[in-house]
C-alpha cells in the first residue's frame, strides 16, 4: 500500500511539485511579506508655509521612515483626490504662517488627513506623530530660542482619520472578504469544468460535436457568472446589515466592477481547467492562486508594507484591484472616474488568461 | 454514385514510439456497413477517432464525405455521428436534456420536432425524464444512438456499440442499422462478435495497426485459405489436449458439441491428425468460420498469446 501510494505520486509530477511548492511560497510569503508595521507610507504635503520650521517638520516625519513624501499638492481639494484614490496613504498640511505663529508660541496646528480604510496601514505613522513633529522642532529651539523648548507641545496635531474614523477592522475586511469568496468559489468551479468532462468521459463525445473552443469555455463561464452576482449580492447583504458597514459609493458601480472581477476568476479556472490533466492538478491550481490572493493582495496586510516584488505579483492579482474598488467605493465613496485605473487591469487579466484558456484547450484527444 | 464515403490511404498515427495505426487504406461505399475487426488495443478506435478529427493522423491523406480529413474536420463533424465505445454523454442530465443539448449544439432549427421525433423513434419517450445515470446498458445504448443520429448524419461512426448489450437489443440494432443503410447512411462499425461481423456488408482486420484483410465475409474467409475439421464424439478436450503443439495444428475450439481443428497447411494438417481418426470420433473437412478465420489471423500476427479483458 505505501509502495503503490509513493509510486502514484511520483507519476502525478505537478502534484508532487504542488506538494513541495505550497509550503515553500507560504514560507517564503509569510516570513518576508507580512508586516503590520509598514513604514515608507507615501504622504502628500499641502505646504503653504515656507518657513524653516515646516521644512524641518517634513524633515523629521520624513526621518520616522513611516512617511515618504511623493507628491507637493496645492490645495486641499487635490489632496483629498489623492487619498479617495488611494495615492497616498497620509495628506500633511502644513498651514499659512506657520513658522510665524510657532515663534509667537501661539502652538499653530498641523493638519494631518489619513486613509483609514485599513487602519493597520495608518496606526504606525499616526502612534509616531507627535513624538516626531515636537522633537524635530527641538533641534530648532536652542541658543537664544532655547527657552521656547516647549512644555505643553508647540505644535498641535490634528488627525483626521478618513474613511473609517472609528478604525474598525471589520470595514475593511468584509469588501475585502468579498474578493477571497468570489475567487475562492469562482476560479474552483470553472477549475474543474474541463478536467471534469475528462475524467467523465464526456469528452470525447464533446469533442466529436462542431463546437469551437470560444465556444466551449464562453459556454462553460457563462452561467457562474450569475452564480457570482448572488454571492455579491449575499455579501453585500451581510456586510450592510449584518456588519454595518456602510456603502458611500455608488451601488451599480460595485456591480459594473464585480462582473470584471467575476469574468477574470472564471476565466481563471478555466484556463487551469485547460491546463490540468484531472480535477485534483485543477484544484491544486486553484490553491496556488488563493494563498497570494490573501496573502499579497492587501486582504490581510497592508499592500504598501510589502516588498516591491510582493507588490508586483499583486498588481497582477485581479483580487487586489477589485479590493481597492470595493473598498473605494463602500468606504470612500469613489466615482467612476477613480475606478477606471483600478478597472483595466482587471479587465486585461481576464483577457490575457481566457486567451491562454483558448490557445489550450485541445481540440482533439491528442 | 457520389464517390466513396470514406477514401483514405496510408492512415498512420504515432504515440510516441508505438505505432497504433500504421499507413491503413480504406475505401467504403455510401450505404454500406462496414465492420471493422481485431483484438483490443489494435487501432480501431485510434482510426475511427482520425477519421472524425478527434486524433490528429501523423500520416495519410483522404477524404470523408468529401472533406479532407487533415483540414476540414470541422465540416466532417457536422455530417459524422460518432458513437464512442464507452457512454460519453451526461449521466446527470435526462434523456431529453442530452438529446436537447445534442441538437442546440447542432443549432438544428427544428429542435423541437428533432428531438421528439426521435423519442419515439426509439421508444425513449417513458423514460425520457430518467437520468441516463440510471439507465441499463442497453438503454444508455438507444439513447446513444438517438443522440447520434440526431443531426441526421450521413455516415455513423461506432465503436463498439453493442458491447454489454443483451442479445434481444443487439438483434434489434442490427436490424435498425440494415434498415438506415438502405436509406443510404453509411457504417463503420467496430465489433468482437462474430455474429455481427457476418451482418456487415465488407469487413477488415486489424493487428497491431495493420490492415490484414479486407473483403466480403466469403472473400475474408477464402483468403485466409484456412483447412478446418470439424469432430464430434466423446471426450473432445481430451483430444484438444492431444492435439495441441502438433505441427501443422493452429487452433482447436469447441463450438458446442462440435471441436474444430484449423491450420493453414491442409497436408500438414491431415498428417497431424492422421493418427485420431481411428477413434470414436467423427471428423469432417468444413468450410472454416469467420471465428477460425479471425483466430487465424490473430495467431499469425502473433496476438494470441496477449489476448487481455477489457471494458
Amino acid at each position: 500500500m505505501v509502495v503503490k501510494e509513493f509510486v502514484q505520486m511520483s507519476r502525478d509530477r505537478l502534484t508532487f511539485a504542488m506538494i513541495l511548492g505550497i509550503p515553500l511560497m507560504q514560507l517564503i510569503v509569510f516570513g518576508v511579506v507580512i508586516n503590520t508595521d509598514p513604514r515608507h507610507m507615501p504622504a502628500a504635503v499641502l505646504l503653504a508655509d515656507d518657513g524653516p520650521q515646516g521644512r524641518t517638520l517634513l524633515q523629521g516625519l520624513k526621518n520616522s521612515t513611516y512617511f515618504d513624501f511623493v507628491q507637493r499638492v496645492g490645495s486641499e481639494a487635490e489632496g483629498e483626490r489623492l487619498l479617495r484614490q488611494g495615492r497616498v496613504q497620509f495628506v500633511v498640511s502644513i498651514p499659512e504662517n506657520f513658522s510665524r505663529d510657532l515663534l509667537r508660541g501661539d502652538r499653530p496646528s498641523v493638519l494631518v488627513e489619513a486613509d483609514a480604510t485599513d487602519p493597520t496601514a495608518t496606526s504606525g505613522g499616526l502612534a509616531a506623530l507627535g513624538g516626531v513633529l515636537n522633537t524635530a522642532l527641538l533641534a530648532d529651539f536652542k541658543g537664544p530660542l532655547a527657552r521656547l523648548a516647549p512644555v505643553p507641545p508647540a505644535v498641535d496635531i490634528r488627525v483626521h482619520a478618513l474613511y473609517n474614523p472609528e478604525a474598525i477592522t471589520h470595514f475593511n475586511i468584509v469588501p475585502g472578504l468579498m474578493g477571497v469568496v468570489l475567487t475562492m468559489t469562482l476560479v474552483l468551479i470553472t477549475g474543474l469544468a474541463i478536467t471534469r468532462e475528462t475524467e467523465r468521459g464526456t469528452m470525447e463525445n464533446l469533442l466529436s460535436m462542431p463546437l469551437r473552443p470560444t465556444e466551449v469555455l464562453i459556454g462553460k463561464i457563462t452561467p457562474y457568472i450569475f452564480v457570482g452576482y448572488i454571492q455579491v449580492t449575499l455579501i453585500l447583504v451581510a456586510a450592510r446589515f449584518l456588519f454595518g458597514v456602510p456603502i458611500h459609493g455608488n451601488l451599480f458601480l460595485l456591480l459594473v466592477a464585480s462582473f470584471f472581477f467575476i469574468a477574470a476568476n472564471l476565466a481563471m479556472g478555466i484556463t487551469f481547467s485547460t491546463i490540468a490533466k484531472n480535477q485534483l492538478q485543477a484544484m491544486q491550481m486553484s490553491v496556488f492562486v488563493f494563498l497570494p490572493s490573501i496573502l499579497l493582495s492587501g486582504f490581510l496586510f497592508p499592500f504598501r508594507g510589502m516588498p516591491g516584488w510582493a507588490q508586483v505579483i499583486g498588481e497582477i492579482l485581479p483580487i487586489t484591484h477589485f479590493l481597492r474598488i470595493a473598498r473605494g467605493v463602500m468606504l470612500k465613496g469613489i466615482g467612476f472616474a477613480d475606478l477606471g485605473r483600478e478597472l483595466w487591469p482587471i479587465a486585461l487579466f481576464a483577457i490575457v488568461v481566457l486567451s491562454i484558456g483558448v490557445r489550450r484547450y485541445r481540440q482533439t484527444l491528442d | 454514385m457520389e464517390g466513396f464515403a470514406i477514401d483514405v490511404r496510408g492512415m498512420t498515427k504515432r504515440f510516441g514510439e508505438r505505432t497504433v495505426v500504421n499507413g491503413i487504406n480504406l475505401r467504403v461505399a455510401p450505404g454500406q456497413i462496414y465492420g471493422f475487426l481485431g483484438p483490443n488495443g489494435s487501432g480501431k478506435t485510434t482510426f475511427i477517432r482520425m477519421l472524425c478529427g478527434l486524433l490528429r493522423p501523423d500520416g495519410g491523406s483522404g477524404t470523408c464525405l468529401g472533406h479532407d480529413v487533415l483540414t476540414e474536420s470541422a465540416a466532417i463533424k457536422r455530417q459524422v455521428g460518432y458513437m464512442t465505445q464507452r457512454f460519453s454523454f451526461y449521466e446527470d442530465l435526462t434523456i431529453r436534456e442530452n438529446l436537447d443539448f445534442v441538437a442546440r449544439v447542432y443549432g438544428m432549427a427544428d429542435r423541437k420536432e428533432a428531438v421528439e421525433g426521435s423519442m419515439v423513434r426509439f421508444g425513449l419517450l417513458d423514460r425520457r425524464d430518467q437520468l441516463t445515470g440510471q439507465l441499463s446498458g442497453g438503454w444508455k445504448q438507444r439513447m446513444a444512438l438517438a443522440a447520434c443520429l440526431l443531426h441526421r448524419p450521413r455516415l455513423l461512426l461506432l465503436d463498439e456499440p453493442t458491447a454489454g448489450v443483451d442479445p434481444k437489443a443487439r438483434r434489434e440494432f442490427w436490424d435498425y442499422i440494415h434498415l438506415l443503410a438502405t436509406e443510404g447512411l453509411t457504417f463503420l462499425v467496430t465489433t468482437h462478435y462474430m455474429d455481427e461481423a457476418e451482418r456487415c456488408d465488407r469487413l477488415a482486420y486489424i493487428s497491431h495497426g495493420n490492415l490484414l484483410v479486407d473483403g466480403t465475409v466469403d472473400e475474408v474467409i477464402d483468403k485466409a485459405a484456412l483447412t478446418t475439421w470439424a469432430v464430434s464424439g466423446p471426450d473432445l478436450a481430451g483430444l484438444a489436449r492431444s492435439l495441441a503443439g502438433l505441427p501443422g495444428i493452429e487452433q482447436t475450439a469447441m463450438f458446442g458439441k462440435v471441436l474444430h481443428v484449423s491450420g493453414a497447411d491442409a497436408r500438414l494438417l491431415e498428417e497431424a491428425i492422421r493418427p485420431f481418426r481411428q477413434g470414436d470420433h467423427r471428423w469432417s473437412c468444413e468450410r472454416s468460420g469467420l471465428e477460425d478465420v479471425f483466430i487465424h489471423y490473430m495467431i499469425r500476427s502473433g496476438e494470441a498469446g496477449k489476448l487481455r479483458v477489457e471494458g
